[in-house]
């Protein structure tokens, strides 16, 4: 918003590490995320990229290091916390509610943005009107850029596969993150699907000024929109650039691009 | 015509056709007796099918919406059932007349049984799988058992208990409202048939509404999704917690009005075949569908009934029919026909399908 934007990280990660077992999955992974940045994390199968996200938003629990979320320390808050403190991720495989319908699907994405209580929802009072119709027109606003508010009242379940992972997105956004974590966005989309996506995702980020954080496989992607990009490699972070660095080192090229 | 579109929208639609098929029912009913057309022993299950009924929309809401196996429903209309008795008791007593004295027992039967799951879920609810199945199946057991030991007598000095055996000494003009096995006693009846059909349009209203508003997404999205659910701020197990509640404090409503439809009963009458009989109700009419749970209770507490000549074969031929019912509904080309024909039916009457 401001010019001082680039002093204070909305996410500091500092010598990050888990280990399941005997295995470290991750370890020193040293992170910062600043407001209205738009940030990659990509890596090899397997390097630990989704652990990272899972370690943020406290589905894991980390073994090493500190995260701390607008210079707040995230070591004892758990993933309802952590969402409530600007943290929205959507999920390498799809996790929506797939029962329910696409606008409840964001709806339920304001859950704590939402005052009436159990009273006003059975007596039907009119506060409970008055919110629903507000959170209504925002999510369909919201569905709107994703271009799925013509689908509001079908089963996310029937959606094909693209639009599943823009409503995904959509309903991490009801949230009003101030960081938002994409986990493979792009995958399973078609070329033109992307390039939309990546339009749509520069546009979120302009629109609601918040920072993204995404992982990606689809190179294309990656350096078409991330300002600076992390590499891990079995769980450690290999380097850290912009777009042309990260493309040129050879260390990279041999880890991944090359493979 | 602007209104009955908007009750046809998806969202009242099947709140909509719920309201119908039971108003309609009650008035088919009512004309029936009022024609007398209507055979002694079916009106003699009319308030038995709506309190069954309620406490089956109550746990749809859990198994259905909710997605939490509950073996124990029975036991929570059983609570309500006791508590009716003793209440009402109480309220003749002070001269309180009928239809108030039936009011104030569901009212009451409703919140003990609510209590008494709310207290059930607090260790239960944080932990997964299956443990609330378990545990709402020992608390059914436990219950039945504890109310078949009670005995409860009221007399002009107020109420008096006792355990396992019966100790009560009572003063001249005491009643034993209670006596252990042989159940409750001497209760003065108070339910009608209207009253269970209103209760029933309760009970569909609180859990529609319950349904479409906050709280009631938190639960098919913890249902549907927990880490999703969490992921985006909402306490699964206080939403769960929620539907577990609710649908006991239905049960309890249920079991009271049930209770004040015979001048005694006994605690078996709510065992452990009765939670899965509510069940099975709940299974047939279709996990979430509401209208389904009140025509499949309807219909299969009167089947045995109705299978009465079948004498000692009747619970087998009950047995195999809900077999058979369960695979036809079941069936993945029924099921498939079925659909085609929903979506031709809608586009017919829609706008065109926009794809
Ligand atoms: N809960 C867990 N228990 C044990 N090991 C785990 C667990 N979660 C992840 N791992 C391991 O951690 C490593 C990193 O996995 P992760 O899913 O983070 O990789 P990734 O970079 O997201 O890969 P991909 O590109 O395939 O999605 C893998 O070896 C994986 O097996
Ligand atoms: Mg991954």
């Amino acid at each position: 918003m401001s010019e001082n934007n680039s002093q204070a990280p909305i996410l500091e990660v500092t010598d990050l590490g888990i280990d399941f077992g005997g295995l470290t999955a991750v370890n020193d992974l040293n992170l910062n995320v600043y407001p209205n940045e738009i940030v990659g994390l990509i890596g090899p199968n397997g390097a630990g990229k989704t652990t990272v996200f899972n370690m943020l938003t406290k589905v894991y629990q980390p073994t090493r290091g500190t995260i701390k979320l607008l210079g707040q320390d995230t070591a004892k808050m758990t993933t309802i916390d952590v969402n409530k403190a600007g943290i929205a991720r959507t999920f390498q495989n799809i996790r929506l509610f797939m029962n329910m319908s696409v606008l409840d699907n964001v709806l339920t994405g304001m859950h704590n943005d939402i005052s009436y209580g159990n009273v006003s929802a059975i007596f039907r009072l009119p506060k409970y009107y008055q919110e629903e119709k507000e959170k209504t027109e925002r999510a369909m606003e919201l569905l709107k850029i994703f271009d799925l508010d013509q689908k509001a009242d079908l089963i996310a379940g029937n959606l094909p596969y693209g639009e599943q992972r823009r409503l995904e997105i959509a309903r991490a956004l009801a949230t009003q993150p101030k960081l938002l974590l994409l986990d493979e966005p792009a995958a399973g989309m078609n070329p033109q699907e992307t390039e939309e996506l990546m339009k749509t995702i520069r546009f979120v980020r302009d629109h609601f000024q918040i920072a993204v954080l995404l992982i990606e496989h689809d190179m294309k992607l990656v350096m078409g929109i991330c300002e600076r990009i992390t590499v891990l490699n079995f769980g450690m972070m290999l380097m850290q650039g912009t777009p042309e660095e990260v493309r040129s080192n050879p260390d990279v090229i041999k880890a991944y691009l090359g493979e | 015509m602007k209104f009955i579109k908007a009750l046809w929208n998806p969202k009242l639609r099947s709140r909509t056709i719920s309201y119908l098929v039971v108003v309609a029912a009650y008035i088919l009913l009512q004309a029936m007796m009022a024609t007398g057309n209507l055979s002694r022993l079916f009106t003699s299950l009319l308030v038995p099918v709506t309190a069954y009924t309620v406490a089956a929309i109550g746990l749809n809401l859990n198994v259905g919406i909710s997605g939490e196996l509950n073996l124990g429903q029975a036991g929570f209309m059983s609570i309500g059932a006791f508590t009716a008795v003793v209440v009402s008791a109480l309220l003749e007593g002070a001269g309180v007349g009928a239809l108030l004295r039936l009011v104030i027992c569901i009212a009451a039967g409703a919140l003990m049984a609510a209590v008494m799951g709310w207290l059930i879920s607090i260790p239960v609810l944080k932990l997964r799988g299956d443990y609330l199945a378990i545990v709402t199946l020992a608390f059914g057991q436990i219950i039945m058992s504890l109310l078949n030991n009670v005995y409860v007598g009221l007399d002009p000095k107020g109420l008096h208990f006792a355990f396992v055996t019966n100790t009560i000494q009572m003063e001249p003009g005491g009643k034993l409202l209670i006596s252990g096995p042989m159940g409750a006693t001497g209760v003065s009846t108070a339910s009608t048939f209207t009253a269970g059909f209103l209760l029933i349009l309760i009970a569909l209203a609180v859990v529609y509404n319950l349904m479409y508003s906050r709280n009631g997404r938190a639960i098919m999205a913890s249902r549907d999704n927990r880490i999703a659910a969490e992921s985006v701020g909402i306490k699964v197990s206080q939403a769960k917690t929620l539907a577990f509640v609710t649908a006991s404090c239905l049960a309890g409503a249920a079991g009271a009005l049930y209770a004040l439809n015979y001048s005694s009963f006994a605690a078996t009458k709510f065992d452990f075949n009765n939670s899965i009989l509510l069940l099975v109700y709940v299974v047939l009419g279709g996990l979430g569908n509401m209208t389904g749970t009140v025509i499949a209770t309807a219909l299969l507490v009167v089947l045995p009934e109705m299978l009465r000549f079948l004498q000692n074969y009747r619970m087998l031929i009950y047995a195999i029919v809900l077999i058979v019912i369960m695979l036809v509904s079941n069936n993945e080309y029924l099921r498939l026909k079925m659909q085609q024909l929903k979506t031709k039916l809608t586009r017919k009457k829609g706008a065109p399908a926009n794809e």
